[in-house]
């Protein structure tokens, strides 16, 4: 047995691009006990419903997180849609759907890029980037904002795509996916890439079960769930399959990923091409009354919603629980036994958000 | 094992033309929805406070009889709700990000003086009236009571 | 494709029942799926919910303890044991709402987001500042 070394990670480090601080028990090269620790930027979101009225809280939620903003303020529309009963008009769903679909491909095209970074690939972080950029410049055109849409609000969606907005949507995927497409030769093919990719931190499905795994990082395990299966907004109507891999490793996480840059590239085509005519919005009259419990499939995994309204404007309780937070588990446990110089990645494939994990 | 899968895309971007944008010397570009500030047709203000209620961040304050709209711009968060509320529609999102500054600044609008006239005058007459309809609404009230008195009085 | 909603039910029990449920709900093959608190302002209660769900089916079964303003302090037995991962929502549960969840297995001593003030979510008791 070699000599025991404790070294602290984060909160402040060059791969790492989120405050999570990890105290790595090293025996030599090998990580033998992992203890990580949050809590750095806790800002009480939650908090605010006792002081916002339900219609501001959309508001506050698509800020819980820059990257799954539209995530959350979806999530948090369709359960107060739940608890009053509103029938949200055809179109709304429709388009909630693309504008989800276009912040998953934003998410992953940025998640790769990351990846990249963190293996020391930097040419490959530019390239992924600049194909983002793209991504985000129809959503600003369509939205307003680049990452924060604010277009959603209880009942409905605020904004339309006009017919120029999704000729718009549709050449720009014509282009991403031209550009995955040599992006996925590095990632998938490069033997550099390989060799750091391959065999690190494999978790068979078995064990990414016991430790409550959600969204790609599970799927990368064998775990074919996804909750876009579940048919909320308008997926119900659209033809998809989760995307899965057996592999396990980095490698597998890497390859769901960019599976799903494809699949929400064909979602955002087959919603464009069945959008309805109709309203925007509900109308919506009194307060929530009640509760729901809601799970949706965001770009970095699973994410349950839980509200309490007791019929005032203020709501009893606003609950977020992050994909990361499901996560944090899984990457103690792949981190145990892999080398030191694998700890970036590893701490990159789970697709960390600790901003939105603390609220 | 492929070898040199990114040598494409590298040599061709080697030779295209850069897809940055030169932001200073070249003026950037925004869109038709931007969400960058919040501009007021100020003479349109009903002052409802429709907006200075509905804000996320309270960063908005309203003076009905001074005219004024005061915003902090440094606490706004351009989300558009107030905008969406608007029952005038005299709020606007406009393309143009708020500059970094030391201090954190309130900006106040106020209405032209003639509106503010204008607006005093209606005030003036709308007292009067109320005034007058409530004198009215007095003597009524001691008329009929008056009459009541009158009518107990043969009784009584 | 064929949208699975799956079941969303809510079933309550009483504290000392929740170990048992949880074996019940891990010998089925569910997961956890997240587990919260909340404090009711009107009818002064504080309400704990155990998620769990199932992967294939999408099913939903959410464990409810619900508990009386006088009776929050009461003793809850952690199921850490059960399901490692729930010692990040309990810890969690009890720094915010403080809940006495005993015998977490990662006990992180109430400063798992490191905040200053005690137990933010519910209302102070009688003698505590």
């Amino acid at each position: 047995m070699g000599k025991r070394s404790v070294i602290p990670y984060g909160p402040q480090h060059p791969v790492l691009p989120e405050p999570i601080h990890l105290d790595l028990v090293l025996e030599d090269e090998k990580i033998v006990d992992v203890l990580p620790s949050i809590g750095f930027i806790h800002r009480g979101l939650e908090k605010l419903t006792e002081k916002r009225d339900f219609n501001q809280m959309v508001y506050v939620t698509e800020r819980v997180c820059g990257i799954c903003s539209f995530g959350h303020g979806y999530g948090y529309c369709d359960t107060v849609e739940h608890i009053m009963n509103i029938e949200v008009p055809d179109r709304a769903k429709f388009l909630r759907t693309i504008w989800f679909e276009l912040s998953r491909l934003h998410s992953h095209l940025l998640w790769a890029g990351l990846m990249a970074d963190a293996f020391g690939f930097e040419n490959l972080f530019y390239q992924c980037w600049r194909v983002r950029e793209k991504v985000l410049d129809v959503i600003e055109l369509t939205t307003g904002g680049r990452v924060i849409f604010s277009v959603n609000k209880v009942g409905g969606v605020l904004k339309d795509i006009t017919p120029e907005m999704q000729k718009a949507i549709l050449e720009m995927l014509d282009y991403v996916e031209k550009e995955t497409k040599v992006l996925e030769k590095t990632f998938m093919n490069d033997y550099t890439v390989q060799s750091r990719m391959k065999g690190v931190g494999v978790l068979t499905k078995e064990q990414a079960h016991a430790l409550g795994c959600a969204g790609p990082f599970a799927r990368a395990s064998g775990i074919a769930t996804d909750m876009r299966m579940r048919g909320y907004a308008a997926y119900g109507e659209l033809d998809m399959e989760p995307i899965i891999s057996n592999d396990g490793d980095c490698y597998g996480r890497c390859e769901v990923r960019i599976g799903e840059i494809y699949q929400s590239i064909d979602l955002i085509r087959q919603a464009i091409d069945k959008l309805p005519d109709g309203e925007l919005a509900a109308v919506v009259k009194g307060n929530p009354n009640g509760e729901y419990f809601m799970r949706i499939e965001q770009p970095r995994g699973e994410a349950d919603y839980y509200i309490k309204g007791n019929g005032t404007p203020n709501l009893d309780r606003m609950r977020v629980r992050t994909p990361t937070f499901a996560n944090l588990a899984g990457l103690c446990e792949v981190l145990k036994g892999a080398d030191y110089a694998d700890v970036g990645i590893l701490a990159v494939t789970i697709d960390p958000c600790i901003s939105c994990t603390e609220r | 094992m492929a070898v040199m899968t990114f040598a494409g895309a590298a040599l061709k971007n080697f030779f295209s033309k850069p897809v940055t944008t030169k932001y200073p010397a070249e003026p950037a570009e925004y869109k038709e929805r931007t969400r960058g500030h919040i501009e007021i047709s100020i003479d349109d203000c009903i002052g409802c406070g429709m907006c200075t209620r509905c804000c996320p961040c309270g960063t908005l304050s309203i003076d009905k009889i001074k005219g004024t709209w005061t915003i902090n711009r440094f606490d706004c968060i351009a989300c558009g709700f107030c905008v969406e509320k608007c029952p005038k529609k005299c709020l606007t999102m406009v393309a143009g990000y708020q500059t970094p500054d030391g201090e954190k600044e309130t900006v106040t609008y106020t209405k032209s003086p003639e509106v503010l006239e204008a607006e005093a005058k209606q005030r003036e007459e709308m007292a009067k009236k109320a005034a007058e309809a409530k004198k009215a609404a007095e003597a009524k009230k001691a008329a009929e009571a008056a009459k009541a008195a009158e009518e107990k009085k043969p009784e009584g | 494709m064929t949208a699975t909603e799956g079941k969303n039910e809510i079933i309550a029990i009483e504290p000392g029942e929740l170990s048992v449920k949880a074996m019940e709900m891990k010998s089925k093959g569910l997961r956890l799926s997240q587990a919260c608190a909340a404090w009711l302002r009107k009818e002064e209660k504080l309400e704990l919910s155990y998620s769990f769900v199932d992967d294939e089916t999408y099913d939903m079964f959410n464990v409810r303890i619900s508990l009386d303003n006088d009776k929050r302090d009461t003793e809850i037995a952690s199921i850490s044991d059960i399901f490692p991962y729930a010692a990040f929502y309990e810890n969690e549960m009890r720094e915010l709402f403080g809940a006495n969840i005993k015998v977490i297995n990662l006990d992180l001593h109430n400063k798992l987001y490191r905040i200053e003030e005690e137990t933010p979510f519910v209302p102070k008791k009688e003698g505590q500042n």
